[in-house]
């Protein structure tokens, strides 16, 4: 434990990548088998402890100190974790303290019950980075900055193999990984690659923008509207069922009514969605089914999940991740042909003769499940990683309004001294007569450190009231807001909720009694279910299936 | 306890209390550690939030009106009045002395009694020892005020001797690159060159020409630092494996350029939170501060036995909360001017 107490903190100082790399190399070359295993699964979050949540930590710490100085101290530290070890004090009688497999295996057979003894008594025996990094482990949350891929990237170095051959014998495998370590430490031979169900690396898109596109030959690509859900891949083999993120990550395990439509063997590139009869629903509703280990009843009948496929890498048993795109088309249509599957279906191809043509499509499109939209050159086999030239991401461009600054709240996390968290709001008629604020949303970023520095400030020297970490300021600041969508929402007082807000520019230059108004916003509001034509769909105007109507 | 007739009836607020320019002590018409100049300061060390230029007099220990004349050009238009640790002396209708606070070299606190009562400003303080000052001294006392810097429980400053071993163990692994030490100019930047030395490090350390004339002022004070010399000084040195303090602001600078793949090492208490540390780029923080931890507060508020105790200079909320939790009868007292970062 100490040994992996050590790398955690070295990481959470160490930025740069090539530095981690070697920091996570040098320990999983030095440390014995199984803690290198355990570390390895904690690093790519491969572990779950369902017994030692937050609650039970925050139970700790007030049962330490006292309920207000534990506030004010979570409060200061941003991080539960790091609060609880640091008021924990180390007790010299306590013995010695224990290794990562000990506190992996004991905590997988404690009980409920028997789990606050055993923590207390490693929190007694740990120094405060030993508490620091148990408590981390325990609550999955490392925050190290060292991505599942990173740590896969730091293995494969160790066996001097690429990080895209361990990816794919990733999911086969399970921790604490020793077939893996033999394999590139010991030369034994590498572990199957369970074909279908494993994850294949994904092949990822740049950003590109109208002027770039001039150079580009409109007759070499093919266009699919970005669909704004979460890029996932279905892999099925000799009966396994899996669905992964785009970093390949299993989530399988929070869409269970995914996993239980497929019928069918292969491995398929879509956007996970979440639709209600023909609609698709707005990404909010999408965001209440992530990051769940496990889902209920009335989740799955309320947010019913979808997945709209846009490509096809394996099918039957033959890998086509070399055959060109117009052809992977080609194979995909015609087997979603075959069948109909009601949680399935086809992301359509955007026809046009030229960029003059797509541009004008993209820029009459404003429906809420699109992004933009995506170039992907019909000659393009599917290549692992973000090669340059064969996919393009063209996104649509954001809304703005200026609103105010009404609240701010500190950080956590690294920002945790600084206001970093803005509430903004816009102008409407106030019950008394006059005008007043009304909050429409939330940013906490999309500005520059020095910019941060700078609103920190102006927080700091323009508040007017606080209540615990939110300090209200005066109404006099405007921000730019740069969004992608807005649609209507009773969650709010203002009765709109833009989707992903963050500030675009501080306009200092701007008298706030000219900022937008709840109206002005009202004018932006777009429908929310574009709509695919294999799922039911109708004829539209610029293309089949998509709905766009602007609000009177 | 030092609870007289007089403490029950007077209310000390009547004679102490804060203003805009800072703490005033009306019936001896002075304030203490003014944010703006006075025409009668009492100063309890030579910090810049507590030590500033222009007070018409200025009543300090010999030490710190020393660190104040090499700060300020050595200050002829202010009258300076030296007064010892032990010693006291008759301001208008108040007695005012001094006692160690163990926080830099010539720290103070100040003593004032008036009418049978008796304050104690601290100043800012610590605990532990610290080879460049002499250890704060506990004077019993009817009001105490004292600093809140860490004044949290998740402040436990480790030993000293296990963060210079940090820093030496870092050494030894990254013999090729240098070590970049962020220190505060005054203080910190002597107790860390005389930390290294009782571990064992006889080495040259380099110092950033900002911190030169300080440490020549402690060397003054029979405070060997062992081999300094400023980076300005070196002839076809590499800087390599070497030991370089500077101000935490200087690593940021241009003037880092000239090492060796550097380490940023920044010694403070802050260092004890994640988030702070990394704000301030460190990559090897180090926990060694001048101002008292949460034990140490506490502690220090169980050894003066106040049963008035007023919290100033950072966290004051908790150790409100806890001083009312074991029956003192504890309040905030805002001060402005403060800065949070000389720690």
């Amino acid at each position: 434990m100490q040994a992996f107490a050590r790398l955690l903190d070295s990481l959470s100082f160490q930025p740069a990548r090539n530095a981690k790399l070697r920091l996570i190399e040098t320990y999983l070359r030095e440390t014995p088998d199984p803690d290198r295993g355990w570390a390895l699964a904690a690093l790519t979050g491969g572990l779950d402890f369902p017994s030692a949540k937050p609650a039970l930590l925050r139970g700790f710490g007030q049962e330490k100190i006292g309920e207000e100085l534990f506030a004010l101290s979570y409060d200061y530290v941003g991080d539960l974790a790091e609060t609880l070890s640091l008021i924990w004090e180390t007790d010299p009688a306590a013995g010695p303290p224990p290794t990562l497999a000990e506190v992996v295996e004991t905590l997988q057979r404690a009980t409920r019950a028997q789990t606050p003894a055993i923590l207390k008594r490693w929190l007694d025996a740990l120094d405060s980075t030993g508490r620091w990094a148990l408590l981390k482990l325990l609550t999955g949350a490392l925050r190290v900055g060292v991505s599942a891929r990173l740590a896969k990237q730091a293995v494969a170095n160790i066996g001097s193999q690429p990080v895209d051959a361990v990816e794919e014998v990733w999911h086969g495998l399970e921790a604490p990984y020793r077939p893996l370590f033999d394999w590139l430490l010991q030369g034994a031979p590498r572990p199957q690659s369970n074909a279908g169900a494993a994850f294949l690396p994904a092949m990822l898109a740049n950003p590109i923008d109208r002027t770039e596109l001039d150079a580009l030959d409109p007759t070499h690509f093919r266009a699919e509207w970005k669909w704004d859900g979460i890029r996932v891949q279905v892999a099925t083999s000799g009966g396994l069922k899996r669905l992964y993120s785009r970093a390949g990550e299993d989530v399988s395990g929070a869409f269970p009514d995914i996993i239980e439509a497929i019928d069918f063997e292969g491995v398929f590139d879509g956007e996970l969605l979440v639709r209600r009869e023909t609609a698709v629903a707005p990404f909010n509703d999408l965001q209440q089914r992530l990051n769940r280990k496990t889902v209920t009843p009335k989740m799955l009948k309320e947010h019913p999940a979808h997945v709209r496929l846009y490509d096809v890498l394996w099918l039957e048993g033959e890998d086509l991740r070399n055959l060109p795109f117009d052809q992977r088309r080609v194979r995909l249509e015609a087997w979603m042909a075959l069948k109909e599957r009601p949680r399935f279906d086809l992301s359509p191809l955007v026809t046009f003769a030229d960029w003059a043509e797509l541009a004008a499509k993209r820029e009459e499109m404003r429906a809420d499940g699109i992004e933009g939209l995506m170039l992907k050159r019909g000659d393009s086999a599917y290549l692992s990683g973000r090669p340059k030239g064969p996919w393009f991401k063209w996104k649509r461009d954001p809304m703005l309004a200026d609103c105010v600054l009404m609240y701010a709240q500190r950080g956590h996390g690294k920002r945790s001294s600084f206001y970093s968290d803005f509430t903004f709001g816009c102008w409407r008629d106030g019950s008394a007569g006059g005008r007043e604020l009304a909050p429409v949303g939330k940013a906490y970023f999309g500005f520059t450190d020095e910019e941060l520095r700078w609103l920190d400030k102006w927080v700091r020297d323009h508040t007017t009231n606080r209540y615990g970490p939110v300090r209200e300021v005066e109404q006099k600041l405007v921000l730019e807001i740069a969004f992608d969508g807005i649609a209507r929402s009773t969650r709010h007082k203002s009765g709109v909720a833009m989707r992903f807000p963050r500030i675009n520019r501080i306009r200092t230059d701007k008298p706030a009694g000219e900022a937008d108004t709840i109206d002005n916003l009202l004018r932006l509001l777009t429908n929310s279910a574009p709509e695919s034509p294999l799922a039911g769909g109708m004829s539209h105007a610029h293309y089949p299936g998509v709905t766009v109507t602007e609000e009177p | 306890m030092a609870i007289t007739t007089a403490s029950e009836t007077l209310n000390p607020r009547t004679w102490l209390y804060p203003t805009p320019r800072g703490l005033y002590c009306e019936p001896g018409d002075f304030y203490i550690d003014p944010a703006f100049a006075v025409p009668r300061a009492v100063i309890t060390h030579g910090h810049g939030d507590h030590a500033r230029p222009g007070h018409r007099k200025a009543l300090a220990t010999p030490e710190t009106l020393a660190i104040m004349r090499t700060r300020f050009q050595d200050m002829p238009d202010t009258e300076q009045q030296a007064l010892k640790y032990g010693e006291s002396v008759r301001i208008g209708e108040v007695e005012v002395g001094f006692a160690p606070a163990g926080h830099i070299l010539g720290s103070a606190q100040a003593v004032l009694a008036y009418k049978g009562q008796r304050i104690v400003v601290s100043g800012d303080y610590k605990r532990r020892p610290d080879p460049t000052c002499l250890p704060f001294e506990p004077v019993p006392c009817d009001v105490f005020i004292t600093e809140a810097t860490f004044a949290l429980p998740v402040f436990h400053h480790p030993s000293d001797a296990g963060e210079i071993g940090k820093l030496l163990r870092s050494v030894d692994t990254f013999p090729e690159r240098t070590h970049l030490v962020g220190v505060y100019a005054l203080g910190k930047c002597q107790r860390v060159i005389r930390l290294l030395r009782d571990a064992g490090y006889d080495k040259r350390i380099w110092l950033h020409g900002g911190l030169m004339s300080l440490c020549r002022l402690y060397q003054e004070h029979g405070i060997d630092l062992g081999d300094v010399a400023p980076v300005s000084e070196a002839i076809l040195e590499t800087f390599k494996g070497a030991i370089v303090l500077c101000p935490p602001s200087a690593i940021a600078d241009r003037w880092s350029r000239r090492f060796a793949d550097p380490i940023a090492a920044v010694c403070s208490g802050w260092m004890n939170v994640r988030a702070r540390a990394r704000q301030r780029g460190a990559e090897l923080p180090l926990i060694i501060s001048d101002h008292a931890d949460w034990p140490e507060l506490t502690q220090t508020l169980k050894d003066v036995g106040a049963p008035w105790v007023w919290v100033t200079h950072g966290r004051e909320e908790a150790l409100v909360h806890y001083a009312r939790g074991i029956g003192i009868d504890a309040e905030a007292l805002h001060l402005s001017g403060r800065d949070e970062e000389d720690s």
